[in-house]
């Protein structure tokens, strides 16, 4: 993995990469999205930083979680949905036509709000995100399962049941086996959509926690609706309104002494 | 500034702003009064400032506890958190502000109508007029949010510092010519160093509003004035 240089960057994206001195893993520029006719995202230029936890944060329809699901490609699923720019994950343009979405998809795992389990065994789901691009042995298989349900910090909760299925675990635990399918597939970034939304304090807790060890080896960008979440556990915050990126920067000047009063406005409540 | 979508938050911060306004005025008043007291031998007033502490410490920890639930109950961020934190400094400030007026009105009971070298005394008024003037100038600051006027408070304080110097000089002179001087001599100096002291508090306030303001702290390095510690050893020697 190199660093980037881009000409091309915006002024707000990337404003802090200069004094950061971390290598820039995904830099997206001049990013335009279309829901058919609708231009949703407006011109995005934005460094996204290795091994760093950037939040989006922003209000609802600001194209935040858009933003997101352009990174994997996964909005490529629905046809009249379309990207236009460039988004470059180590150098390489993931919206080029030559890439490989599958490829692509196991580089860039994705979290969504609600836990999404297979309906199958707790090994299975794990195994099965695996075996989706590889065909390791049975012993290595289980290897990668324990590793991936250790690292997502789930391991000693379902050492014992790793047979039974995935849908009967607690909706946290459901999150972190989600969070614990895409780390199997050794991916460089983690896309996580509002991943606690819809979990209790105890369960987020956890979460957060995990994101804050996760971040030794991936890069990962977390959509979050909870101001002080996007506070607590990521290094870089992105604003967002109305399809555009309003400020950018580290996210202890972010939420202290932000620059734009847009920013302000929002993250202290006082949206009009 | 925009106001809160919860207008409850509103009125939270609005709480916090007033009582820091109501003890800013008590803080005012009790300095004027005890420097009055000490002046005209005034016990009756000394009195009055030495009871209105209650007051003003009473208002210092509702502040604190109203602040404290602002945060538990908000989480307040940016120019929010920033005005919770400031509340609570600014209060702290004031409240000490307070102890040391009441603490020059203690001392004016004390020293009662002992001879007072007309000159100190004066120098004393003169040196409290321009400390209240800070004072009036921070807290307008504070309240208007006004970071140029709270950046020349922490400028002049330095010229306070000097007048402390110089009598912190005289006084010892007066001590060295008799020992029967020393008792109200000492009295004065610790008022002239309690004013002083308000001189400081008054920057930290002016620091706070640059604080609240910005969002950046100021440099620490404080124009300063007082050679009272050089002047010791001079006289000394």
């Amino acid at each position: 993995m190199s660093t980037i240089a881009v000409n091309a960057s915006s002024a707000i994206g990337s404003a802090a990469a200069a004094d950061t001195g971390v290598p820039v893993r995904i830099a997206v520029r001049n990013l335009e999205f279309y829901y058919g006719d609708f231009r949703s995202l407006k011109s995005i230029s934005l460094d996204f930083y290795d091994r760093q936890v950037t939040a989006l944060i922003g209000p609802s329809g600001c194209g935040k979680s858009t933003l997101l699901r352009t990174f994997n490609r996964i909005y490529s699923l629905y046809p009249e949905q379309r990207a236009e720019g460039q988004i470059l994950l180590d150098g390489q343009n993931v919206l080029s036509p030559s890439i490989d979405v599958n490829e692509l998809r196991a580089r860039v795992g994705m979290v969504f709000q609600k836990p999404t389990p297979f309906p199958m065994s707790i090994y299975d789901n794990i195994a099965f995100g695996i075996r989706l691009y590889e065909k390791p042995p049975k012993s290595e298989l289980d290897g990668r399962v324990e590793e991936a349900l250790r690292k997502a910090a789930l391991w000693d909760e379902v050492k014992d049941k790793l047979r039974q299925s995935g849908m009967g675990l607690s909706g946290g635990q459901q999150q972190r086996l989600c969070i614990a399918r895409t780390i199997a597939q050794h991916p460089e970034v983690i896309l996580l959509d509002e991943p606690t939304s819809a979990l209790d304090p105890i369960s987020t807790g956890k979460i957060e926690e995990l994101i804050e060890q996760l971040r030794s080896e991936f890069t990962i960008v977390i959509v979050t609706h909870n101001m002080q979440q996007a506070a607590r556990i990521s290094q870089f915050t992105a604003f967002m309104y109305l399809g555009e990126l309003v400020e950018f920067g580290p996210t202890t000047k972010m939420f202290m002494n932000p620059s734009k009063k847009q920013t302000q406005d929002y993250i202290t409540g006082r949206f009009g | 500034m925009a106001e809160h979508i919860v207008s409850s938050y509103d009125n939270d911060l609005q709480a916090l702003r007033r009582r820091i306004s109501e003890m800013g005025g008590i803080a005012e008043k009790m300095l004027v009064d005890a420097i009055g007291a000490l002046v005209r031998h005034d016990t009756a007033l000394a009195q009055t400032v030495i009871a209105s502490d209650k007051r003003l410490d009473l208002l210092q920890r509702e502040i604190e506890e109203n602040a404290i639930l602002t945060i538990a109950r908000r989480q307040p961020l940016a120019v929010d958190l920033r005005e919770t934190i400031s509340a609570i400094r600014v209060s702290g400030d004031v409240e000490r502000i307070g102890d040391l007026a009441k603490n020059i009105a203690k001392r004016a009971l004390a020293i009662g109508s002992d001879f007072q070298p007309q000159k100190i005394v004066l120098g004393l008024q003169h040196m409290s007029d321009l400390v209240l003037g800070q004072l009036k100038d921070v807290l307008d600051a504070y309240a208007q949010q006004d970071t140029a006027r709270a950046l020349d408070v922490w400028k002049r304080d330095g010229a306070i510092d000097a007048l402390y110097t110089s009598l912190f000089r005289e006084l010892l002179t007066y001590m060295m010519e008799d020992p029967r001087n020393i008792s109200f001599c000492t009295h004065l100096l610790f008022c002239a160093k309690n004013i002083e002291r308000i001189g400081d508090h008054t920057t930290n306030i002016a620091e706070t509003v640059h604080y609240l303001v910005t969002g950046e702290t100021l440099a620490i390095d404080r124009p300063k004035n007082d050679r009272s510690i050089d002047a010791s050893s001079e006289v000394g020697a």
